[in-house]
């Protein structure tokens, strides 16, 4: 004796957005069941669990039969199967391209391969998220890099328009994109605190000022590579700290910029030779691709770490010192 | 040649990919009507074609372009090989051919094929320009309106209601047909879907003519069904109710005082309608089906016994002070109305006057053996001919028309047995498994006014304003008192207190608006599962006709028992089902259940034990007994039943009452055990009696109160309406969820009954979950479908709107109408209430059609058992069952009359808007417009403006990669889906924006694991209409439909 059938449709296609949240996240039917359950909502429906299995499989078959229109979102919006106000619609659309940071720290920068996507399950392990989500996450990375990748015009307009994101989520997507497309290394070790956000925000900023959109308003190119004449002119730098009188200019006039504006000014100031070096090294490398990968390493490397350690050095002796300092 | 179709195809959009080297389509379109086919260029490499060709146009009879659909297809042109369809778009252009309905149709269609789905969409424009034709001897019926609403149309008033229409045309199933061996199963399907369309135009051009024939320009509660009758056929019949319509317009005012002599009272005399000769019309559609078995078939148009309800009482035949008045009206109406073949009607909600009385419940059922076809190579030379069979059917004199012949006759006895001359709110269907048949009717017995009869005296209005009744005239009994047809106990009505009415009253038609309710109402369900021996042809036949009467009495009382368990007393929408299988029948009865003022008020439910000695089972009764008085008065509390206390002094007990206590009988429960002895009744005059004598009793009791109750803030109703809500927001949702559930073999009838109730309760559970997000809410229209689709599977599919309501303007309308119902306690004029002196000798004369004697048998010997009346003189109409019932006449729909005064705000608007409407709405992009579906015939907080044309589709779906699609329910889901989907482009292409009154009447679901094969066929029809928010209209005149669209949009959130 068994249910061998069981749909419901509506002429307005219901969703309820606790459980596409828990479809979304990957669970099993039972496994949505298990969460519903403790979620409480059956003393508040005087429902059985019969109840909650049967629309939890059915809900699950709807955005089963919705997720290929997700893959294109504009066809959501005139296609005639399913009837969803528009402000479903933006909500459907919204979640599904939703991430998770800790997946995506994971991801950004690699190549958005067949390679990667089969390690996704070692991903899966380390982040906790069900491999089912990390599919889909990554999916959608690839769905939109390659969808923009060839596209002409600002990257983050681009992807809006396509995927009718928001506008954050939109500029999530463009970094996102932006550091699969230029494979900068962010997976070591050194670079684990970074967040997402941190470099969605460099992402922002390159792409703002390094790309050859960025460069003339023709809207000729992407946004997605950088500027390679840009790049090559950053070698020209090399005399910022091959010149002693360029260098002392430099320093002169990042002093009079940064004076009062730092509290390490100081340090900053005392180091600044080997700062400049640093970043102007990293600078004249960029113009191999190998070396624009290893861009954010290189400035964490060279240049962060120098200078915190000169920063935690001198903290440390700041402080013993004025223990040490019995007036 | 009196018609040109034109039709352009612009586009299409959404297009699968057929050429995989590409990943492109080069796609062209061939667009046929009759013989006649067009072709487009062909559209390389896109899926976005841009054809925008030229107008194609058809010179057609408009005889042709009733009964075919144009036909769109769409091609991938393939230079080396054959090209390879797409898909296909039926448009029925129908609603083009008349005038008030839709002018053109435009819009996105979906493009269907019967193995993919919806494979993309195509922008088509299609219009037609008709010549006016003045011949008389036309075989079209171009401009009759059809309707599937089952109450006068709301932006229409009646001015006649000439009765009922009939038609069914048949032909061979194509699937059936030996060429179907070697063709695929897309080519097989289509052939299906096409010929379905034929012959519904067939048939809705055929019935349009004898609405022509008797004067009328519409046909109201049209409903069409089919018969998949396998071997041997495919019958498609419609019914319904022909009227003539007048639109509402903004000067006239809104009464419904038109002059009825507008149609002179000679056309009635001349119509073939009236005369009794309607044979010769109804020849051209005998059956082709071919057999040499008229003997067989003669021998098993069983009619099944019906039951004579024994639930109420057994006293209460002593009224004598019912005078022998004379009726004029009812004399002049019942006339006019024994002039037509079938005084039925189809319709379920009435215009105001109309409906006088009403007698109970009438049906008939009658278990056919279908025929097989003896030459089977017919199919290869007939493949889609119709209209051809005449040739055949001078040896065939046993046809489908015969049966449902025999039928209607079968319920036009039994409504006079009744003292009624009329029947409303009928409806036939058929329930079918291999080769047994079983055909079924039922309706509401009742007596109308003449006042919208063609024929109908000139001064009946004015007669009629003498009459009005405040809401309990239905309710008072049309039949003689002194020659009950049924044991039933009578009181005086406790609104007028002037008139007779029964004790419980079970009606098909829905509540009218007007009647007097106190609480509200709740839907209430009987389900019975019985197992039977597998059997061939007569044996079958044979057992499943000895079953149904055992099935129909049970399931009548459970539902006494129910209603009385919710303290209530009247059913409304009674609908029984019966299904056949391989091993069991099925039956199900739904109907909603109201408190109705004029009743009195019920008695509660009595246990009784039969072995007295044992005080452990005295204990156990008395529990039970309990539980029982528990359960009513929740109940009572639950759907607010306190009805006003009656000063029972006023008139005294009206009727003397031999014994003032009824008993429940169960079919199985040996009545003859005297326990009636027993004055168990508490005091209480009318308590129910159930006999503990078997175990079989005690789960019945215990079913009785698993039912388990509608959670807080829902509400559940079968009807229209339910009493004591008003206050409908605008959110509502409709929404079909279907059911399919494996029995494991060797089951009982109490473990088969069990398992049923409960798929039955779930599946309101589960759709109470689904949206609770409306509560407060109430199902309205809940409509069940139960099937058997193989053995042991079965198959229930519900179809129902949800609607949202505004709780605290319901508690303030609940005093309101409480207040109300005391104020109306208006005697009546004694004109009104009449017995009929003929009722006697009509009913007595022997039914030529009565049931084969072993059948009569069971029928007498059963009512006499289950009751103490005398019975003999009833014998001969055995075979039809009756239920009692009241209802009040005149003043039948606040609703409706409220929507005829703002109709008059609706009309004067730009005759131009809904132009302008449409060019927005094509031209505004990529949005999709919203498209409401309600089973209900309006919609709330809006006035339906223009009815588009009625929509009746018909869908095959086929797949051999089951498992791929999700399984049976991902199939089926998507299925429904892409059925809803293509209902709303066609409304939206008609120019609408909802479809009202829409149901699916078929769904029949096969499936083949192993072979990871299944196949669905859905048919659903609905009436196409164009509304406006009442907001909208109170706002401002210049409205533009941009703001409509944007209300719906936002409304249509849940």
């Amino acid at each position: 004796m068994s249910v061998e059938l069981d749909v419901f449709v509506g002429n307005t296609t219901i969703m309820d957005k606790e459980v596409y949240q828990l479809w979304l996240n990957g669970y099993t039917v039972n496994d949505a069941v298990k969460v519903r359950i403790e979620g409480g909502v059956m003393e508040e429906c005087e429902a059985s669990a019969e109840v909650l299995l049967s629309d939890t499989m059915d809900q699950y078959r709807t955005f089963q039969m919705c997720e290929r229109l997700l893959h294109h979102p504009a066809k959501l919006a005139n296609q005639l199967l399913f009837q969803i106000p528009p402000d479903r619609q933006a909500m459907l659309i919204e979640r599904y391209y939703a991430f998770d940071d800790s997946f995506v720290r994971e991801v950004l920068g690699k190549k958005l391969s067949k390679g990667t996507k089969k390690d996704l399950d070692d991903v899966s392990t380390k982040t906790g998220i069900t491999l089912k989500s990390c599919r889909r996450q990554f999916d959608n990375f690839k769905r939109v890099f390659k969808v923009v990748e060839e596209l002409k015009g600002p990257l983050v307009e681009n992807i809006r328009q396509h995927f009718l994101l928001p506008d954050q989520l939109a500029r999530d997507y463009a970094a996102i994109v932006f550091f699969a497309n230029n494979r900068f290394e962010t997976g070591k070790k050194k670079l684990h605190y970074l967040t997402f956000q941190d470099f969605a925000f460099c992402a922002g900023q390159l792409i703002n000022n390094w790309t050859l959109g960025a460069v003339d308003n023709i809207m000729e190119d992407m946004d997605v590579d950088l500027d390679k004449e840009f790049l090559q002119e950053l070698k020209d730098l090399k005399i910022l700290i091959t010149d002693k009188d360029l260098l002392d200019q430099h320093k002169s006039l990042v002093c009079t910029a940064l004076r009062g504006k730092t509290n390490v000014f100081n340090e900053m100031e005392a180091n600044f030779k080997n700062l400049s070096r640093g970043l102007v090294n990293i600078a004249a490398k960029l113009i191999n691709a190998k070396d624009v990968r290893d861009f954010f390493i290189d400035l964490v490397e060279k240049f962060i770490e120098p200078f915190s350690l000169c920063l935690l050095y001198m903290g440390v002796i700041k402080s013993c010192i004025l223990r040490m300092y019995h007036d | 040649m009196p018609g040109k179709l034109k039709a352009k195809i612009v586009a299409g959009r959404h297009l699968p990919v057929m050429d995989r080297a590409s990943d492109l389509t080069d796609a062209f379109v061939e667009v046929k009507f009759g013989n006649t086919t067009f072709k487009t260029d062909v559209y390389p490499k896109s899926l976005n074609p841009q054809w925008n060709s030229e107008w194609f146009k058809f010179e057609v009879d408009d005889e042709d372009l009733q009964d075919e659909p144009l036909q769109i297809t769409v091609l991938d042109h393939d230079t080396y090989s054959a090209n390879d369809a797409i898909g296909k778009v039926y448009i029925d252009i129908d609603p083009l051919l008349c005038s008030e309905a839709a002018t053109v149709i435009s819009g996105w269609l979906p493009i269907y094929d019967t193995i993919h789905g919806i494979r993309g969409e195509i922008n088509v424009l299609v219009k037609v320009d008709l010549f006016n034709d003045l011949n008389r001897f036309r075989q079209s019926s171009c401009g009759v309106k059809f309707f599937c609403t089952t109450s006068i149309p709301r932006c229409y008033r009646a001015i006649m209601v000439h009765g009922f229409v009939e038609e069914l045309v048949v032909n061979e199933d194509p699937e059936y047909q030996w060429i179907d061996r070697i063709r695929t199963p897309r080519a097989s399907n289509e052939a299906r879907q096409r010929l379905i369309f034929l012959m519904s135009g067939e048939l809705q051009r055929k019935i349009g003519l004898k609405v022509l024939e008797m004067g009328g320009n519409a046909v109201v509660g049209y409903l069409q069904c089919f018969d998949l009758e396998g071997e041997s056929g495919l019958v498609v019949r419609a019914i319904g109710t022909a009227c003539t319509l007048e639109k509402i317009s903004s000067t006239l005012p809104a009464t419904a005082t038109h002059p009825s002599n507008s149609s002179p009272s000679k056309d009635m005399k001349d119509s073939p309608q009236a005369a009794p000769s309607t044979l010769g019309c109804r020849s051209t559609h005998s059956s082709p089906v071919h057999s040499a078995s008229s003997r067989l078939s003669q021998g098993f148009s069983v009619s099944v016994p019906t039951l004579l309800f024994a639930g109420m009482g057994s006293g209460g035949s002593a009224g004598k002070e019912g005078g022998p008045l004379k009726a004029l009206l009812r004399q002049q109406t019942q006339s006019a109305l024994e002039q037509r073949e079938y005084p039925f009607f189809t319709l379920a909600a009435f215009p105001p006057g109309f409906l006088l009385h009403v007698g109970g419940v009438v049906s008939a059922r009658s278990v056919k053996l279908l025929d097989r076809i003896h030459n089977p190579a017919l199919g290869n030379t007939r493949s889609y001919k119709l209209l051809d069979w005449n040739s055949f059917t001078a040896d065939e004199p046993e046809t489908r028309d015969a049966w449902w012949e025999e039928i209607r006759q079968e319920i036009k006895s039994h409504a006079k047995a009744l003292g009624c001359h009329a029947v409303v709110g009928y409806s036939e269907s058929t329930s079918i498994c291999e080769e047994v048949c079983i055909l079924s009717a039922s309706g509401t017995a009742a007596i109308l006014s003449s006042r919208f009869m063609q024929d109908g005296p000139l001064d009946t209005e004015h007669r009629f304003e003498e009459v009005v009744s405040p809401g309990c005239g239905f309710c008072h009994i049309p039949y003689d008192e002194l020659n009950i047809p049924f044991p039933a106990q009578l009181t005086y009505c406790y609104c007028c207190r002037r008139y007779k009415v029964p004790d419980v009253l079970f009606t098909t038609i829905d509540l009218p608006t007007e009647a007097n309710v106190t609480g509200k109402g709740c839907l209430i369900q009987a389900r019975l599962c019985r197992t039977k021996k597998k059997a061939q042809g007569e044996g079958n036949a044979t057992v499943i006709s000895n079953l149904l009467p055992f099935l129909e009495y049970e399931l009548h009382t459970q539902l006494m028992n129910k209603l009385k368990l919710r303290g209530m007393n009247a059913l409304f929408g009674l609908r029984i089902q019966i299904s056949v299988g391989e091993t069991m029948l099925l039956g199900l009865a739904s109907a909603t259940g109201v408190y109705l003022t004029a009743l009195p008020s019920p008695g509660g439910i009595q246990i009784a034990g039969k072995t007295p000695s044992d005080i452990t089972y005295e204990q156990h009764i008395s529990n039970m007994q309990k539980k029982i008085n528990d359960t009513i008065a929740k109940n009572k509390e639950l759907y607010e039943i306190n009805p006003p206390e009656v000063v029972e002094e006023i008139i005294g007990s009206p009727i003397p009452e031999p014994r003032q206590r009824s008993r429940l009988f169960r079919s199985q429960s040996e009545s003859s055990d005297e326990v009636s002895e027993l004055d168990l009744s508490h005091g209480k005059k009318d308590a129910f009696v159930l006999e503990i004598d078997d175990t079989d009793a005690v789960e019945d009791i215990h079913a009785l109160l698993t039912d388990s109750p509608t959670p807080a803030g829902f509400y559940s109703c079968n009807t229209e309406i339910m009493p004591g809500i008003q206050n409908w927001t605008s959110a509502i949702q409709m929404f079909t969820s279907v059911r399919v559930f494996r029995l494991n073999a060797n089951l009982t009838n109490q473990g088969l009954n069990k398992i049923f109730s409960d798929l039955c309760e779930n599946l309101l559970k589960s759709l109470y979950f689904k949206l609770r997000s409306m509560v407060p809410c109430c199902l309205c229209h809940l409509n069940f479908t139960v099937a058997i689709p193989e053995d042991e599977l079965i198959q229930v599919a519900v179809t129902a709107v949800a609607m949202s309501f505004d709780k605290e303007q319901l508690l303030e309308n609940g005093k309101q109408s409480g207040e109300k119902t005391l104020i109306k306690a208006i005697t009546e004029n004694d004109e009104q209430l009449q017995f009929n002196l003929e009722l006697n000798a009509e009913t007595s004369a022997p039914n030529p059609l009565s049931s084969p004697k072993g059948l009569s048998e069971v029928g007498s010997h059963l009512s006499a058992r289950a009751s103490s009346v005398d019975y003999s003189s009833f014998a001969d109409r055995c075979s039809s069952w009756i239920e009692q019932l009241k209802l009040k006449a005149h003043t039948i729909r606040r609703g409706s009359v409220k929507t005829t005064s703002s109709m008059e705000k609706a009309s004067p608007l730009p005759e131009g808007r809904s132009r302008s409407l449409r060019s927005n709405r094509s031209y505004s992009g990529s949005s999709v417009a919203v498209v409401k579906m309600t089973p209900l015939s309006f919609i709330p907080g809006a006035k339906i403006i223009k009815y588009l044309g009625i929509i009746n589709m018909f869908f095959i779906r086929e797949t051999t990669s089951l498992r791929e699609e999700g399984g049976v329910s991902g199939f089926l889901h998507t299925f429904i889906a892409e059925v809803f989907a293509m209902v709303r482009a066609h409304v939206a292409a008609l120019g609408g924006n909802a479809v009202v009154s829409y149901s699916m009447k078929e769904c029949v679901f096969m499936e083949n694991p192993n072979k990871n094969q299944a196949q669905c066929l859905i048919n659903v029809s609905g009436d196409a209409v164009m509304f406006v928010r009442e907001s909208e209209l109170e706002s401002t005149s210049v409205q533009t439909q941009s703001a409509t669209t944007h209300t719906s949009n936002g409304a249509e959130g849940t």
